[in-house]
């Protein structure tokens, strides 16, 4: 690659206690990349994203960000460049949302802090942007999923971070939200955002995203554009499950489970590949 | 925007009641007698003879206001510290005793009472011991790797667990008839032993440990979304919470030094509060401060004006303390799962 890589993992190895949970890994991401995770539960892509974030250091190799390793940099000064989105989850106590979204501002703070004006108004900006400024004074507890998932993403925009770390984000919404996160994801990466996600959902990365990467006993058994990773063998491979990837139109992209496909009697298809009129005639 | 405008209010409160608390007693006062005494100390006002100005001198300002500012330091004290630990271990629900500091101070104070004569002594083990505990608490989390919160946690039960059970070896081999009376009467709590050189000596860390921890009410709110997201946002989670910890032991240990074990006010208090004032640790602190003072010495006018005889504060505050628990059990079942 001629640009030098915004996040360059080499040679990374990393275990819990005893057991390895990744060997050897290596990888290259460069800015304003939609790169998605792929693996079974327990492949070490949650690690791997810790990893990214500095949560975790390294047992052999190093991580990069921006051609510094990460081991020489302050959590603050990650923090500024890379945002973390967990998988949606409840807190303990009823903060406003505005509350929420401030927290993004800290990096920016030293110790003893205030929120000033501009950091408010960062807060609202960012709130703007993921259309939830009406919630600003909600109790973070009550909101729905979706909506705690976008002021988890405001306070990521919030933190002026200009690469997302998403582990499983959508994982736990409702089909409708996760279809407006997507919507989100895509809208920032256009001005130039960066997403690193994992997911369960091989079409969320044949929808938005670049490039997939698949982990399967800690090592990336495949790194690719989406629609050369993705396919009905890999996917067997990664999840040992019969599944068909069709493309529609020539360009989107859906995976249909075989048995489903055998109901619909177009599973055995060599080709994995159908144009939209046999779908629709499979359909009927 | 934020409910900044309850500080006036509960200021003025903690001043009315402390005031209020300094006329009632076994020996009625009537306000003006109150007044004439403080104009005549401190501004040479008016007249008094020298026999009733010996008297209420005596009456007010060696018993019952070191016993107020006790009420206050305690109260503030234990809710301050209260407030952090819930939010620094992710859970509404966990007092200042989580780690075991409360035990191994108890603990400290009887083995001192039987193996000394010297008080200042009794209040030096107690002390140590209320820390002790808590490092043997942090010491197994730290030897076992894995979720810090939860290893905390168990440590603090296990810690807590030995320190009772050493606690019970105490009280077995004490003499029955001086020492564990003596014992007991101390673990129940109680404000009648304060005295104003030993306060002074208390109240400073005290109050520095609280301002501290307002302080650091911003990352507060952080940890409160768990250690992962903390360490995203830059926070250096370990020494914040291990320095957190560090002064909640500190003024937690103290108030066993000054009065004994004064249990669910660290509990009750940041919970009520946060009813009030919500949440966000900016207000939620100084404003706990200001409400467990205000508790703490309503609660102490009541052990001791209820009956003829003072009863403990330590059972008034747990008689108060634990059906409101009960109560508000239901609103805050949140927190671990």
């Amino acid at each position: 690659m001629g640009l030098m890589s915004h996040i360059a993992v080499k040679g990374v190895s990393f275990g819990y206690t005893k057991k390895i949970v990744l060997r050897d890994i290596d990888l290259d991401i460069a800015s304003g990349e939609i790169v998605t995770l792929l693996g079974p539960n327990g492949c070490g892509k949650s690690t791997l994203i810790k990893l990214m974030l500095g949560l975790h250091r390294p047992g052999e190799g190093s991580i990069c960000l921006d051609g510094i390793d990460i081991s020489r940099l302050d959590s603050k000064t990650i923090a500024r460049k890379i945002a973390y989105v967990p998988q949606i989850h409840r807190s303990s106590f009823p903060y406003a949302v505005i509350d929420i979204v401030l927290m993004g501002r800290i990096p920016h703070k030293t110790f003893f802090f205030r929120y000033s004006k501009e950091d408010m108004n960062i807060a609202y900006n960012a709130m703007e942007r993921l259309s939830i400024s009406h919630l600003a004074e909600r109790p973070y507890t009550e909101l729905s999923g979706g909506e705690r998932q976008l002021a988890v993403v405001a306070r990521a925009i919030a933190q002026g971070a200009r690469t997302l770390i998403m582990d499983e984000p959508a994982t736990g919404l409702d089909y409708g939200n996760q279809l407006r996160l997507l919507d989100q994801i895509i809208k920032f990466s256009r001005e130039g955002y960066t997403f690193i996600k994992s997911t369960h959902s091989p079409e969320h990365a044949l929808w938005v995203a670049d490039r997939a990467i698949m982990i399967k006993n800690g090592a990336i058994v495949a790194d690719g554009k989406c629609d050369e990773v993705i396919s009905t063998g890999s996917l067997r491979h990664l999840y040992n499950a019969e599944v068909s990837v069709l493309k529609l139109n020539g360009s989107l992209s859906v995976c249909v489970p075989q048995t489903i496909c055998g109901c619909m009697e177009f599973g055995n298809d060599q080709e994995n590949k159908l144009d939209m009129k046999n779908t629709v005639k499979g359909k009927r | 925007m934020k409910r900044f405008g309850i500080f006036p209010v509960l200021s003025l409160l903690l001043i009315g009641v402390a005031a209020g608390s300094l006329a009632l007693g076994k020996y009625p006062l009537a306000l003006r007698d109150m007044v004439n005494f403080f104009l005549f100390k401190f501004f040479h006002v008016g007249q008094m003879n020298s026999a009733s100005y010996q008297l209420l001198g005596n009456l007010l300002l060696d018993i019952r206001l070191p016993r107020i500012l006790a009420a206050i330091l305690i109260g503030a004290s234990l809710s301050v510290s209260g407030a952090a630990f819930q939010a620094m271990f992710v859970n509404p629900l966990v007092s200042p005793g989580l780690l075991g500091v409360l035990a191994g101070a108890s603990f400290g104070a009887a083995l001192g009472m039987v193996f000394s004569k010297s008080w200042v002594a009794v209040q030096i083990c107690t002390f140590l011991f209320g820390f002790a505990a808590v490092l043997i608490s942090v010491g197994i989390a730290k030897i076992h790797k894995g979720n810090t919160i939860l290893l905390l946690v168990l440590g603090g039960v296990i810690s807590g667990a030995l320190f009772t059970s050493l606690l019970s070896i105490i009280k077995y081999i004490a003499d029955p008839y001086n020492q564990l009376p003596a014992i007991v009467q101390w673990l129940m709590g109680g404000l009648s032993m304060v005295d104003g050189k030993v306060l002074l000596f208390i109240g400073i860390p005290q109050v520095v440990s609280i301002i501290i921890i307002a302080l650091f009410s911003g990352y507060l709110n952080a940890l409160s979304m768990g250690d992962e997201q903390a360490r995203a946002l830059g926070i250096p989670v370990e020494w914040v919470r291990m320095f957190l910890i560090f002064l909640a032991t500190v003024m937690s240990a103290l108030t066993v030094v000054i009065a004994g074990m004064i249990g669910w006010v660290g509990l009750i208090i940041p919970h009520v509060t946060r009813m009030l004032v919500g949440p966000d640790n900016k207000v939620l602190i100084p404003a706990s401060a200001l409400i467990g003072a205000i508790y703490l010495i309503v609660v102490d006018d009541v052990s001791r004006m209820l009956f003829n005889v003072e009863i403990p504060i330590g059972i008034t505050t747990s008689l108060i303390g634990i059906p409101f628990f009960a109560i508000i059990l239901k609103k805050a079942k949140r927190g671990w799962g």
